[in-house]
């Protein structure tokens, strides 16, 4: 992860690939590309257990708690900057507002981040990003979407990402050696966070790519609209159930129109009827 | 002096016995409810060394016991059946209900060995009093990292109010389960399914719990 326009050729690699492989739709509706997003999970995985799990592990057994907690804040306090941008994009003014101040405290009291104080203030941190602001301007998710090393994602995040990358204050630190250490230190510190969830999802998962992909779009999908499915639990009934997917809006803009901001931002997401949710993003795929 | 101090302590101790068996689930609010389990559940874990240590029978005990009577696995299992759930015979439900079942103690007694110095906080609850299915939020603050949404979907029936679905991080347990129960059912029926689970259960059962680090 050494420059924006690596990353962003790695984008559209990954979306080419995947618009490639739109002609073969899979059972899910929400997974038209699974094999080729399995092939790269087990890509992803096996890298994950050679390489970074491992050095993850080292990193957490042996370096001491507090270089653990400042590398961490460091980096989320970079993080918070572009939250804010985030947050402000999505019309949420006084989470934007925090975490700007935020950014400001703890850089400068918080000597460069490394002590998050503004927490300890009562300032909550947030955690937001560009296709999380597209989401709210009502761009559906799209398919699933594997990247190869980024992992889960889907078509909208992805074309979100180059975005992301430009947000990231780190992505401009001289010099370039520098850099490339501190966005390892980074991926590693954040894999070493993750240790004991993914040793859970193993034991929890029958098929870990299914379990991951219908955990992921949900959690997706609650960071959006947090209130999505409310303060009240459906009245779900197996007499009623009906196999739907997870999403029960979507404004389904085939997900070409996403890579222009403004044109998304003028699809409305009012409740679209079911069926739209299952074709119409396979389908405009297929039509690129 | 120190004979009264024990005294006093003794009382103290009787009372706030009998207090939490005064505040039973008869008629305990949904939250209180949870807030009671999880915190007991917390608790104890941690008191325990046994279960710090991952002594997985010690742990399994700790979730059948203090857990399980406060959620309706049949329901769950309903509902990640879908519309299968109908199509099965009563001894396929029984059956898949069981396995299930099985599974979710073994992931929740992987999540409590895990418990260190996590701290739990309970959201208001925004629900009517006549409410019958309600859901009751939570955060848990982690040692390192965000603090993680936990919230449950709790329904009131003839034995009190009981779980019937976990979101942990934005997504909930039977939808992330429901499309690995179809897949699997559409690959070799409810029959194919119960054999899945009852394999991957086998393979927990013969490894050791993961501990906290």
């Amino acid at each position: 992860m050494s420059s924006t326009p690596k990353h962003l050729r790695q984008a559209a690699l990954a979306l080419g690939a995947a618009l490639l492989l739109a002609g073969c739709a899979g059972p899910n509706p929400r997974d038209p590309y699974e094999s080729y997003n399995r092939a790269m999970f087990s890509f992803n995985d096996t890298v994950d257990t050679y390489a970074l799990k491992p050095v993850a592990t080292v990193y957490r057994d042996v370096t001491p708690s507090f270089v653990q907690t400042g590398v961490g804040n460091f980096f989320g306090n970079l993080a918070d900057a572009w939250t804010a941008v985030n947050n402000l994009l999505q019309g949420k003014g006084e989470a934007g507002m925090s975490d700007i101040s935020r950014f400001a405290l703890n850089s400068t009291l918080g000597i460069l981040g490394l002590f998050d104080i503004a927490s300890e203030a009562g300032l909550q941190k947030h955690k937001e990003d560009f296709g999380q602001t597209l989401g709210t301007w009502g761009v559906s998710s799209g398919p699933y979407l594997m990247l190869p090393l980024l992992g889960p994602s889907t078509v909208r995040d992805t074309v979100a990402l180059p975005a992301d990358f430009a947000g990231n204050i780190w992505s401009y630190k001289d010099p370039v050696y520098l850099r490339n250490i501190g966005t390892g230190v980074n991926l590693v510190d954040t894999r070493a966070s993750l240790l004991d969830a993914t040793s859970m999802l193993e034991d929890a998962a029958l098929d870990r790519y299914e379990f991951i992909r219908d955990g992921y779009l949900q959690r997706r999908e609650s960071l959006i609209h947090p209130d999505g499915d409310g303060g009240k639990p459906k009245q779900q009934d197996p007499a009623v159930e009906e196999a739907k997917p997870a999403s029960p809006q979507a404004a389904a803009p085939a997900p070409a129109e996403a890579k222009s901001a403004e044109s998304s931002a003028t699809v409305s997401s009012e409740s679209v009827p079911k069926e739209l949710n299952s074709g119409t993003p396979a389908a405009g795929n297929a039509s690129l | 002096m120190m004979k009264l101090f024990k005294q006093l302590f003794a009382v103290a101790t009787v009372a706030l016995a009998f207090n939490a068996h005064a505040a039973g689930p008869a008629n305990e609010a949904p939250d209180a409810l949870v807030k009671r389990i999880s915190q007991d559940v917390i608790e104890t874990a941690k008191a325990d060394k046994a279960i710090q240590a991952g002594d997985t029978k010690k742990v399994m005990q700790l979730v059948e016991t203090k857990i399980l009577p406060y959620v309706d696995s049949d329901r769950m299992t309903s509902l990640a059946a879908g519309r299968f759930w109908r199509e099965a015979t009563p001894e396929q439900q029984k059956k898949l209900s069981e396995q299930f079942r099985t599974l979710l103690i073994y992931t929740y007694s992987g999540a409590l060995s895990q418990i260190k110095n996590e701290t739990v906080d309970f959201q208001p609850l925004r629900a009517d009093p006549a409410d019958t299915e309600v859901e009751v939020r939570s955060k848990v603050n982690m040692t390192r990292g965000e603090p993680i949404t936990l919230n449950y979907r709790v329904a009131k029936g003839a034995a009190g109010w009981k779980i019937y679905d976990i979101n942990v991080m934005g997504a909930w347990l039977v939808e992330t389960y429901k499309g690995t129960f179809a897949s699997e059912i559409s690959k070799g029926g409810i029959d194919g399914l119960i054999k899945t689970l009852t394999a991957k259960n086998q393979s927990l059962a013969s490894k050791p719990l993961k501990t906290a680090k």
